[in-house]
C-alpha cells in the first residue's frame, strides 16, 4: 500500500460507533422474536459477531449468527481458471420465518449479494431479508440496496475500499485506496 | 482472487501415484464445505450449471456410480449414464469411438469404470472433455482412496503418522493401488496382510510392510482398509476356499478384541459378511463404512469443482491428440 494515496475512513473508534449504530437499527422490536445475522465470508462474519455482541450486551437479546461462503453461487465461477478454495457455510438454526439480515463489508457491484440471496433462499423462507453493510461504496451492478449503512462513499470503479477486523488483522479500520483494482 | 487461494487440479484425476500430496490435502480440505451441502433443505449448488457429465461404466458399478450421480446433481450438472451392457459397446465399438461420438454431443466431463488398466489415461489423451477415473481394472481407483483418506482423516484428526493395514486381494485391487500412494504421499505408514497368493512380488518397493497374518496387522494397525475378497479369485486357484480364508484373514470381533487400542475398520464395499468381515464388526461401534459412502459424494463433489476449473490449454492439447 502507498500511503500517499490512502485515506483512513473510519479507525477503531470510529468502527465501533459505527456497529453501535448499526446493531441499534436493526434491533428486535415490540418483542420481534426471530431475528438472525447472517455474515458473508470473510469479513461479515467478523462484523456479525460483533453485532451480535453488542445487541447482547447493550438490548440484552441473544441473536444467533451463522455464515455463509458464496463461492459456489458466483456468476463468474466459469471464468476464472482455476477454483477458488472454499470456505464453510454454517446456519445454525432454522431460517423459515425468521428476519434474517444479511452482514458483509463493503457493498459494491452487489454481485455477492445477489448470489447470498439465491444460498439463503436453499436453506428455506426467511419472513423478511435485510442487508447490513459497514461501507457502501456505490458502483452498484444489480438493483441491490442495503437497509443498513455504516459509511457511504462514493469511491472510484478503480480504488480498493479496505476493511479491517481485528480478527484476521489485528485492526479496525476502513481505508480507501485510491487508483487500485479490487481483488 | 489472488493465486494463493486457488486449487489447480488440472485436466483429469486418472489416479493418486502422479498427484502431490499437497494436492490431496487440498481436495480432502474443499470436501469439507461441501458435506454441509448434503445436509441442506434443498441439496444443491449452481456450479456446474449447465455442465454435461457422461458416466461411462462398462464394469458393473452400484456405489461408485450412484455416489457420482449424487455429487454431479448436487453440483447442478446434467448427467448422462451408459451402461456397457445396453450400447453400442456390445456391438464393438471402440472406447475412443463411443467417447468422440459423445463429444460430438458437447458434454464436459467424464466419469469412466473400465476393465483395462490405463483406460482412463487413454481416454484423457483423446478428449477435450475432463476425465474422471472411476476404477480402470487393477490400476487406480483415486476418488474411492481420497474417501477412504477423508474418513481416516474426520476418525483420528490427522492422516500423518497413522498406522494403516490394507486387508485382503492386495494383488488384483486398484483401491489397494490408490490407497497406498494416497497414504504414503500424506504420511501415512502402510501395511498390507493377505495371502502370499494375493500379495503382489515386490510390494515392499512402494514402501509397505507385509503381513502374513492377520492378528500380527491388527496388533500393529490403527486402521484396517479391508479389501473384498472378489469370489472369482477362488475359482482361480488364488484361495483354497472361502471358509478358509474367513478362518485365516477374517476381520472378526474376536480377534479386533484383542487389539492393544481401538481399531478403526473401513470396507469400500460391497461387503462378503463372513468371508473378509464378520457382520458384528461391519456393523460395530468401530466400523466407519458408512460414514465412508456419505464422504464419497463430498469427495467427489470435490473433485468434480477442481477439475472444473481445470486448464483450458491441456484440454486443446488433448484434442490436437484426438486429430
Amino acid at each position: 500500500m502507498t500511503p500517499e494515496t490512502a485515506r483512513r475512513l473510519l479507525d477503531a473508534a470510529g468502527v465501533d460507533e459505527a456497529l453501535r449504530r448499526l446493531a441499534g437499527e436493526m434491533a428486535p422490536r415490540d418483542g420481534e422474536e426471530g431475528l438472525l445475522l447472517v455474515g458473508i465470508r470473510r469479513r461479515g462474519v467478523q462484523l456479525a459477531a460483533r453485532l451480535a455482541a453488542i445487541l447482547q450486551d447493550e438490548r440484552g437479546v441473544e441473536v444467533p449468527t451463522g455464515s455463509l461462503d458464496i463461492t459456489l453461487y458466483r456468476d463468474d465461477l466459469h471464468q476464472i481458471g482455476p477454483m477458488p478454495v472454499i470456505g464453510m457455510t454454517e446456519i445454525p438454526t432454522e431460517i423459515t420465518g425468521r428476519r434474517v439480515v444479511i452482514v458483509d463489508d463493503v457493498l459494491f457491484t452487489g454481485r455477492t449479494i445477489r448470489a447470498a440471496l439465491n444460498e439463503l433462499s436453499d436453506f428455506g423462507r426467511p419472513a423478511r431479508i435485510e442487508l447490513c453493510v459497514l461501507v457502501d461504496r456505490g458502483g452498484r451492478q444489480l438493483p441491490i440496496q442495503a437497509d443498513y449503512v455504516g459509511i457511504r462513499v462514493a469511491a472510484d470503479e478503480r480504488d480498493l475500499v479496505e476493511v479491517r477486523v481485528p480478527e484476521l488483522d489485528d485492526e479496525s479500520s476502513v481505508t480507501l485506496v485510491e487508483g487500485r483494482e479490487e481483488e | 482472487m489472488s493465486a494463493a487461494t486457488a486449487i489447480q487440479l488440472g485436466k483429469d484425476l486418472i489416479g493418486l501415484e502422479t498427484v502431490t500430496g499437497d494436492t490431496i490435502r487440498a481436495i480432502l480440505d474443499t470436501a469439507e464445505p461441501f458435506k454441509e451441502i448434503s445436509e441442506r433443505p434443498i441439496k444443491k449448488v449452481p456450479v456446474l450449471r449447465g455442465k454435461t457429465i457422461v458416466n461411462l461404466f462398462f464394469e458393473p458399478s452400484t456405489r461408485t456410480r450412484i455416489s457420482f450421480e449424487f455429487a454431479e446433481k448436487r453440483l447442478g450438472a446434467d448427467t448422462v449414464n451408459v451402461a456397457a451392457s445396453g450400447s453400442s459397446v456390445v456391438k464393438g465399438e471402440t472406447l475412443v469411438d463411443t467417447a468422440r461420438n459423445l463429444e460430438a454431443m458437447r458434454i464436459d466431463m467424464v466419469v469412466i469404470r473400465h476393465g483395462s488398466s490405463g483406460a482412463a489415461q487413454f481416454l484423457a489423451d483423446r478428449i477435450p472433455s475432463n476425465v474422471i477415473n472411476g476404477g480402470d481394472g487393477q490400476h487406480e481407483h483415486p476418488t474411492q482412496a481420497l474417501l477412504d483418506l477423508l474418513t481416516l482423516r474426520d476418525a483420528f484428526g490427522r492422516i500423518e503418522g497413522l498406522k494403516v493395514c490394507i486387508v485382503g486381494d492386495i494383488r488384483h485391487s486398484r483401491v489397494a493401488r490408490s490407497n497406498i500412494f494416497g497414504l504414503r504421499k500424506l504420511g501415512a505408514e502402510v501395511a498390507v496382510c493377505g495371502p502370499r497368493s494375493l500379495i503382489p512380488v515386490g510390494i515392499e518397493d512402494l514402501g509397505v510392510r507385509v503381513f502374513g497374518h492377520v492378528e500380527e496387522a491388527i496388533e500393529w494397525a490403527d486402521a484396517l482398509n479391508v479389501l473384498r475378497l472378489q469370489l472369482e479369485r477362488m475359482n482361480a486357484g488364488f484361495i483354497p476356499s472361502l471358509r478358509e480364508y474367513n478362518r485365516v484373514f477374517g476381520v472378526t470381533h474376536a480377534r479386533l478384541e484383542r487389539a492393544p487400542r481401538r481399531t478403526v475398520v473401513l470396507h469400500p464395499g460391497p461387503m462378503n459378511r463372513g468371508v473378509e468381515i464378520d457382520s458384528d464388526v461391519a456393523d460395530g461401534p468401530q466400523s466407519v463404512i458408512l460414514p465412508q459412502v456419505t464422504n464419497g459424494v463430498a469427495v467427489r463433489m470435490a473433485v468434480l469443482y477442481l477439475l472444473a476449473g481445470g486448464r483450458p490449454e491441456q484440454a486443446e492439447e488433448a484434442k490436437k491428440g484426438e486429430e
